[in-house]
């Protein structure tokens, strides 16, 4: 799927990266701990998480990761939004909480990535 | 040496929002000069790890990165507490990061096992009271 997939199936609103929603997307993890994402992430493009400080960008960065959902109805302020649009990231928010928006996308196609 | 390129970083104690910024810049770097996408990758994440750890549990220090055509060295530096028990640091799931670190993401008790999964070696030389020094090598 594309990420604009995934923004229509969260039924998302794009906080950043609005040229960039026809990127490939195929396998995503969600977690609000940024060691895990950075000890098990091996391909993922998406990362969901409810965490919102200038850390989950970075952590994205350091991964690649194509684009960052927020979820819960998390708000980045202007300055992470400013981060990432330096990085070439997509920012996503939904209000649908993490078993939910995580399950959806599964549903939908996307994987965990290998184990 | 003759190709080698250093670059070096002071990383400041006082602001966990800021804790990555130069592994972000050498990320960038190593990409610019075409280093492999899985060498950068690996960089990225033991170097953004180890970042972290200087400024929650050292108050800071300085990064030292020394790029040739066969390998990327990464010397961290700091004149923290020094790590009492190593081989206990280096079990997963170990930390001693408070309760408000957690909260911001880190203190998984991840970062050194992560360290030394990404790199091809991981040397930690540490003095009770005086500091840690951790070298990590990833061959291009
Ligand atoms: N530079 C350092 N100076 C002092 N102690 C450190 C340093 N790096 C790691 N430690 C100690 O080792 C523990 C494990 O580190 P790590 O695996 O990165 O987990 P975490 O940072 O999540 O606690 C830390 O909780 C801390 O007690
Ligand atoms: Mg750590």
């Amino acid at each position: 799927m594309t990420v604009r997939d995934a923004k229509n199936i969260l039924g998302a609103r794009v906080l950043a990266g609005e040229d960039l929603l026809d990127q490939e997307v195929r396998s995503a993890c969600g977690s609000d701990m940024m060691s895990d994402v950075l000890a098990f992430s091996k391909d993922h493009s998406i990362l969901l998480t409810g965490l919102c400080n200038p850390q989950v960008i970075r952590t994205a960065e350091m991964l690649d990761i194509v684009c960052l959902i927020f979820v819960r109805g998390k708000k980045p302020d202007d300055t992470l939004l400013e981060m990432a649009r330096e990085r070439g990231l997509v920012v996503l928010a939904t209000g649908h909480r993490m078993f939910s928006a995580c399950g959806m996308l599964y549903e939908a196609g996307l994987n965990g990535g290998a184990v | 040496m003759e190709d080698a390129i250093v670059l070096s970083y002071a990383i400041s104690g006082e602001d966990f929002t800021r804790a990555g910024e130069a592994s972000s810049d050498v990320k960038k770097k190593l990409k610019q000069m075409g280093v492999s996408p899985e060498a950068v990758r690996k960089v990225a994440i033991a170097m953004y790890e180890g970042e972290i750890n200087m400024v929650i549990h050292a108050n800071g220090g300085e990064i030292t990165v020394t790029i040739t055509p066969e390998e990327i060295c990464m010397v961290l530096d700091d004149v923290g507490p020094g790590i009492p028990d190593v081989d206990l640091a280096m079990q997963a799931g170990y930390s001693t990061a408070p309760d408000e670190i957690r909260s911001l993401g880190f203190g998984a008790g991840m970062g050194l096992p992560n360290m030394k999964k990404y790199t091809d070696s991981m040397e930690i030389d540490t003095r009770i009271g005086e500091g840690t020094k951790i070298t990590m090598v990833v061959k291009i």
